[in-house]
């Protein structure tokens, strides 16, 4: 059980945005300029960031939530999300994402962490100063959700059938058309 | 020097609020709602928990800027210098010291966080909003700190400038500045100083 008292026991982050729809409000705004809007990098991409580094902060629901989210976002493949959250270096994306995935994975520990090197590399490969913006806020913003989400210790269930699901409606309308199923009419318009 | 180009002369977190404004504005309102809005733990006792977990964080941005306004609402910077250095012996309430145990939890990792750190704060009159409210405000300083420190953002070192930020956010709350209004008097005093400074250490 949660911590807290949050609305028709619903899992995860649901729970408390529907306890506090006030927060909720730019919270979703705010995940969807990050992970959905239009981006020079894909959403595919920017959801395993968030994946990889819920994966790394061991928050159960997140990283199966947007890992599912990614997965819809790069044509259904799993298998590809697993191997990036056990071994991105080995795994089939470019040598831009890997560069920007440590990059998160240091922010993920520390934002002084990241060093010049780091960003140098993700440069040489191609990356703009926008790209890296959002990658240290992705990796950063997951460190607050996956607190959050395990802070309050919300109900997380193993359903991956459920997870699957979502992720593929997440993928198609994006974070604050869905949010409006579990937020009051008004918190939830955009 | 920061990793990207972010815009000249805007220190810590406005920096990169100036550089992406679209994800500046729900950034902004978050704080605005956690921090300034009507709520049964007072701003200052809220401020208190942001520059605790920023200090924990070594983000010396955040920590000061969110500590001056602390001392701005209470009255006392002695308050959070204690706090941030052992909050169980600083002269705040037992409620607010069970919450901060409870912050200083999730700035580690939210699994942190158990049922007896609930149970404290519960027993001495935390309702659910303000545990609520306290495990986001930690969660969302641990999202503040590294995007200052991990974009390498100008800090300067510069008690003056933090004072005025720190009056400005206890009065004025985190919504955007409006595009009208200018830069205010104090980073272009920072920035000048540090320029002085600069140039007096090249000689």
């Amino acid at each position: 059980m949660a911590y807290i008292r949050v609305p028709e026991e619903l899992p995860g982050i649901r729970g408390l945005m529907a306890f506090r729809p006030e927060t909720a409000r730019p919270m979703n705004d705010f995940v969807e300029t990050l992970l959905h809007a239009p981006h020079s990098l894909t959403p595919g991409e920017r959801e395993l960031i968030a994946t990889y580094v819920s994966y790394l902060n061991d928050c159960y629901y997140c990283q199966t939530c947007h890992g599912y989210i990614a997965a819809a976002c790069l044509d259904g493949d799993e298998d590809l999300v697993r191997r990036v959250k056990a071994d991105f270096q080995h795994a089939d994306i470019s040598d831009k994402l890997k560069a920007l995935l440590v990059i998160a994975g240091k922010v993920q520990k520390s934002g002084k962490s990241v060093t010049t090197e780091d960003v140098e590399r993700a440069r040489s490969l191609g990356a703009t100063d926008l790209e890296i913006h959002d990658t240290v806020l992705i990796a950063a913003a997951f460190c607050m959700f996956n607190r959050y989400v395990d802070g309050l210790r919300t109900w997380q269930p193993h359903d991956e059938a459920m997870y699957r699901e979502r992720g593929k409606r997440i993928a198609r309308d994006g974070y604050v058309f869905i949010s409006q199923e579990y937020l009051p009419a008004e918190a939830g318009a955009k | 020097m920061s990793h990207i180009s972010l815009p000249e002369g805007f220190p810590g977190i406005t920096a990169g609020f100036a550089f992406r404004p679209e994800t500046a504005k729900p950034m902004r309102e978050l704080a605005h709602i956690l921090l300034h809005e009507p709520n049964s733990l007072t701003p200052g006792e809220r401020e208190l928990i942001a520059a605790y977990v920023s200090a924990q964080n070594d983000c010396y941005f955040c920590h000061t800027s969110h500590g001056a306004a602390a001392a701005c609402h209470l009255g006392s910077s002695e308050i959070v210098k204690q706090v941030k250095t052992d909050f169980e012996t600083a002269p705040v309430s037992s409620k607010l010291k069970a919450l901060l145990a409870i912050a200083g939890k999730v700035q580690q990792n939210g699994k942190n966080v158990t049922s007896s750190d609930i149970d404290r704060a519960r027993r001495l009159g935390a309702t659910d909003n303000e545990i609520h409210d306290t495990v986001l405000i930690a969660a969302a300083f641990s999202m503040y700190n590294r995007y200052v420190d991990g974009l390498a953002t100008w800090q300067p070192h510069d008690e003056t400038m933090y004072a005025q930020m720190g009056k400005h956010l206890a009065e004025e709350g985190y919504r955007k500045r409006p595009a009208d209004q200018p830069e205010p008097e104090y980073y272009r005093t920072a920035r000048a100083t540090a320029e002085n400074e600069l140039a007096a250490e090249t000689k």
